[in-house]
């Protein structure tokens, strides 16, 4: 980056460093800062609505409606994450393709399946073949996302679907002595009431997910850690102009002081929210929070 | 704005064209992290011996080819469902993996494994040997009966004989070669010839595909330049 960088050998050390942490390959190790953050981004909203949503479901008076989201709670929980991320993303990237394929190419006469190759035709492909690198890489994200959503919104929603049973019975009562319907009462008193039970176990989901992006490189999507790993390995001087032994514990003792400072932020965030949604329920904290305020 | 449209219903004839031809873009699998195979440079992009090759292949081929990473474990997988359309990065040639995938000619002949480790009067059949996992030399250990300890890349192999974990590991000469003479690491003298040649992996159904690159890697095996090649890299013997 710098003009003094094109021999590195003759550099003094602060030089050197300079030029060593601004190559291409450091900046991008930088940028896979900025995927895991807008992954956690988008991600913990989408896991929180599917948590939210297999809750409810899971809490329906239809037997057969309340099963699927038991069985979805159940089964997602029950699989290692790790068999999750490299079986279903295939599946789910292979069932998008199949549906497009279903649509696009109807005269299509071939079988799908051919041995363990699985062809569609090339405009049902996702991406299109010929798109170029980074559309691959977003769609990437993107299964990503999804796979994670699935996976920490059946967590979530087991943990919903407990707080939700943690509302004390005598205020879903009294709502209905008022008149309200099943909806109302859902509504208006059991879902503002539940977030405080459901807060604890929410938050710790997300120190989880924190911590979960390195699966990422499964899908092919580069993230911090695999960056760490590979700028950390053994550079030996005839393939870098950087040569140096194994740094992995340098950078890997970079991502600890990164995720400390981040789950120390989530921590503080977590209390502020926790102390905004105990204010005045019939909980021993919001009990606390108003005698406090008297 | 008439030019304008006319032009961009050209380029809308010419992409569905483009996506008639059966591989307007081939996309090359590699892991990127086994020098000098596969690497990525400083500049963070994909670099090494079949960096080098694959370029010229699919000039040689006429096709347009784009790289792409992919982690050791899933990259067999990855190809089959569609993700990329060719593996090269190093996979050598053996009959398990030919039975889910196809492979090109080899485009270097088989590169003996050894033993890298701390001490050089080390036996090997007794010792904890470490492999990276699913490879020939991980199959060869578990084969052999001898301890294994498996890891997903191939910079924790050698990793683990520094700090201890293993006494040795068990890899291609041309990836160890690099890190013999560094902090006591030593070439042990055995060598073990196992796997028969580094080829690429095709989609069993992609048939036509496979041919243009055989057709490329045999053009390169007769005028010489894949023998400099591997010469210039250091990967293997060279074809006779």
């Amino acid at each position: 980056m710098f003009s003094y960088c094109i021999d590195p050998e003759v550099l003094g050390q602060f030089r050197w460093l300079s030029c060593y942490l601004t190559t291409g390959k450091h900046f991008a190790f930088y940028g896979s800062f900025a995927t895991v953050l807008i992954l956690l981004a988008i991600t913990a909203p989408t896991a929180l609505a599917f948590g939210f949503g297999g809750a409810s479901i899971a809490r329906s008076r239809i037997g057969p409606i309340s099963w699927i989201g038991k069985g979805y709670i159940a089964i997602v929980r029950g699989v290692p994450d790790i068999a999750f991320f490299l079986f279903f993303v295939i599946a789910l990237d292979q069932a998008f393709e199949f549906a497009r394929h279903k649509v696009i190419c109807p005269e299509w006469n071939e079988p799908i399946r051919q041995g363990s190759d699985f062809i569609v035709c090339k405009a049902a492909k996702l991406p299109l073949g010929n798109a170029p690198q980074w559309i691959h890489e977003t769609y990437g994200f993107f299964l990503a996302v999804l796979t994670f959503a699935i996976v920490f919104g059946a967590f979530a929603a087991n943990v919903i679907f407990g707080a939700m049973r943690a509302v004390p019975k005598a205020q879903l009562e009294t709502a209905e002595a008022y008149g309200m319907s099943r909806r109302q009462t859902f509504w208006r008193i059991l879902v503002p009431q539940m977030w405080v039970f459901a807060l604890p176990g929410l938050s710790n989901l997300w120190m989880v997910l924190i911590k979960a992006t390195p699966l990422l490189f499964l899908l092919g999507v580069e993230d911090i850690v695999y960056w760490a790993r590979e700028l950390g390995s053994t550079k030996n001087a005839k393939f870098t102009s950087y040569p140096h032994g194994d740094w992995r514990m340098q950078y890997f003792f970079f991502l600890l002081v990164f995720y400390l400072a981040f789950t120390k932020v989530s921590e503080v965030v977590l209390d502020r929210i926790m102390k905004r949604l105990t204010h005045g329920q019939a909980t021993a904290g919001g009990e606390a929070q108003r005698k406090a305020a008297v | 704005m008439k030019k304008l449209i006319l032009s961009t219903a050209a380029l809308a004839i010419s992409a569905g064209m483009a996506m008639a031809g059966s591989h307007s873009v081939v996309r090359m699998g590699t892991e990127g992290a086994y020098a000098p195979w596969n690497f990525i440079n400083d500049a963070g992009e994909v670099d090494g011996f079949e960096r080098e090759l694959g370029d010229e292949l699919c000039e040689r081929a006429a096709l347009t080819c784009e790289w792409v990473t992919n982690e050791w474990d899933s990259i067999i997988p990855n190809l089959v469902s569609g993700n990329y359309d060719t593996i090269i990065a190093g996979m050598s040639v053996t009959d398990e993996r030919d039975e889910v995938i196809d492979f090109t000619m080899a485009y270097t002949p088989p590169d003996p494994s050894v033993f890298l480790a701390m001490d050089s009067g080390l036996d090997v059949t007794s010792g904890v040997i470490a492999a990276q996992t699913a490879t020939i030399q991980a199959a060869f250990i578990a084969n052999a009966g001898w301890s294994l300890v498996e890891f997903s890349t191939p910079e924790e192999t050698v990793a683990a004989v520094r700090n201890g974990e293993a006494d040795a590991v068990l890899a291609d000469q041309s990836y160890l070669a690099s890190f013999a003479g560094q902090d006591g690491l030593v070439l042990l003298e055995r060598q073990e010839q196992i796997g028969g040649g580094v080829g690429m992996g095709i989609r069993e159904s992609d048939g036509e595909l496979r041919e243009k690159f055989n057709a490329a890697i045999q053009s390169m095996k007769d005028d010489g330049t894949l023998n400099t090649l591997i010469e210039k890299w250091e990967v293997a013997s060279t074809f006779q």
